[in-house]
């Protein structure tokens, strides 16, 4: 942990979200450090998503409140808005690059937008830059992302959420549906890149390798509430049984196993 | 006392559709309006205008143009036989410029476009939202109204017209070339009749009617590719419910903008 200071970069508070008469979040408390890597790990449909999602201004809770460097960012519009969101950066879980465009215009895309918008010849660069970070060649710069494997639209997925170098980053799965190798090699790129720019970071995993490679903390999102929270060398012993039964993977315990 | 709870039944799905439809009503219009700010409040993105003018315009240009000729070609014929039965062959260039330049090159070819552009705008923003792109755009700082939707509602309302024009010039020389080659017309005569016989009023009528089908067009793939369901089912539906009620909406409003233009 780096920089870690007494208000917290981002803070959930009593976050509530339902869907119709499905009640996804059901209080959800949880803080993150300045420059801290959180991982959220939970069953699928717990509500993890949605946490971030109501993070980033994509769904708007039904009650709590969400804090950013202790000012809530709930209601924030126009400019107010577009400056908090250029703070923010996300990969998501298929990769969302846009198919209409060449690999580069989708990792500058928001650096060839707005007054300060970089000319082309400068994005492109950049964007080999950051492709090289995350290891992958110029030539992948001018390809569509239909011609790109499901690794590879990862790393430039992930390529597109540094390209503006933003505090706070948030990673949707990262490596669901890659082989062991290739998530290795993005849960090493995340850890690397969230450690040399100092960001603060959200992951959500199932992947336990994940959880071990990307985290400070990690905290366990059960039936839309924060079950256990803590540092990640505590998670083998943390005495919680959702989270013990998460971890290894049992069938028998809190959690149903068909939900 | 099964049959009060089965007219209970009843009543419950009335309300069910009466309050669905309300609903559906209320967020159209919340999205009309939204999508509308967007179109007068900058950033605009004239790349991506300029590729939805060439998409929604340009392309729809060969559909557009073969629908005007046929329809063209058969209402001349219509009108011959129709006329034939009170002596009135004379009128065939009058009333196929007029059905054409009023009615037929406008409607026709808006319902061409519909079922072109409508469905296509559907899918790209129903996938969209379904792979998340949506969001990401989001997240990104962009507003995906000013991005995906105002550009589309400008080219469609720009293009329509532009090509209900050269749908009307196109019909209209559907029923020269039946009217001169297949039923005797003199080819000077037939264009001088066409020409002495139209007014501005006819020309623009049509223009207008044109450009708000093209709004109704874009708004509706818009919307329904924006609120699609999950999965290519929920793509599909979206494809489908857009088609429908561009087409639907076309033929309301056109009465509509009948009845504004020509009633008095």
């Amino acid at each position: 942990m780096t920089g870690v200071t007494d208000i917290p970069r981002i803070e959930m508070r009593g976050v509530k979200k339902a869907f119709g008469s499905k009640r996804v979040l059901e209080g959800v408390d949880l803080t993150v450090a300045k420059g801290e890597s959180l991982v959220i790990i939970g069953g699928s449909g717990t509500g993890k998503s949605v946490s971030i999602k109501t993070i980033i201004g994509l769904i708007e809770p039904d009650e709590g409140d969400i804090l950013i460097d202790g000012k809530s960012i709930l209601g924030a519009r126009g400019s107010s808005r577009d400056a908090l969101l250029s703070r923010f950066g996300m990969l998501f879980q298929g990769g969302a690059l846009f198919d209409s465009m060449p690999v580069w215009r989708n990792i500058s895309f928001r650096l060839l937008q707005g007054r300060n918008r970089l000319s082309a010849d400068d994005a492109r660069d950049l964007a080999i830059e950051k492709l090289r970070r995350c290891g992958l060649g110029p030539e992948t710069a001018d390809l569509f992302p239909a011609e790109l494997s499901g690794g590879m639209q990862k790393r430039v997925g992930l390529a597109r959420a540094i390209a503006a170098e933003p505090e706070i980053m948030f990673f949707d799965e990262p490596t669901a549906g890659l082989d062991p190798i290739m998530a290795t090699v993005i849960n090493q790129l995340i850890r690397q890149v969230v450690s040399e720019m100092g960001a603060t970071a959200i992951t959500i995993t199932h992947d336990m390798r994940s959880v071990v490679e990307i985290a400070d903390q990690v905290a366990m999102i059960h039936q839309g509430c924060v079950q256990w929270h803590g540092p990640v060398s505590d998670v083998e012993n943390s005495g919680e049984p959702h989270m013990d039964q998460f971890i290894h993977g049992r069938e028998d315990g809190p959690i149903e196993a068909v939900r | 006392m099964p049959i009060l709870l089965a007219f209970q039944s009843f009543l419950a799905a009335i309300g069910a559709a009466v309050l669905g439809l309300c609903a559906t009503t209320g967020s159209l219009a919340i999205f009309t309006g939204a999508s509308v700010m967007h179109v007068f409040r900058p950033p605009w993105y004239p790349a991506e205008i300029g590729r939805q003018l060439l998409r929604i315009g340009y392309f729809s240009l060969p559909v557009v143009g073969l629908t005007a000729f046929f329809t063209g070609a058969a209402l001349a014929l219509q009108i011959y036989t129709g006329g034939a039965r009170f002596n009135a062959e004379a009128v065939v260039p009058s009333i196929v410029a007029i059905g054409m330049v009023r009615e037929l090159g406008p409607v026709l070819g808006g319902l061409m476009v519909a079922g072109r552009v409508s469905a296509s705008i559907a899918a790209e923003l129903g996938t969209m939202r379904v792979t998340e792109q949506i969001d990401a755009l989001t997240t990104l700082s962009t507003n995906p109204y000013k991005y995906l939707v105002a550009p589309r509602l400008m080219a469609a309302t720009l293009a329509m017209p532009v090509l209900a024009f050269v749908g009307d010039i196109i019909g209209i020389m559907g029923g020269y070339v039946v009217g001169t080659a297949r039923l005797g017309f003199n080819p000077g005569a037939y264009i001088n009749n066409t020409w002495n016989f139209l007014t501005f009023e006819d020309i623009s009528s049509g223009l207008v009617k044109a450009a708000v089908f093209g709004f109704i067009i874009a708004l509706m793939g818009c919307y329904q590719g924006y609120h699609s369901g999950r999965g290519a089912q929920g793509v599909g539906r979206a494809t489908t419910n857009a088609v429908v009620s561009a087409s639907i909406l076309i033929l309301a409003s056109n009465y509509i903008l009948n009845e504004m233009f020509f009633a008095s």
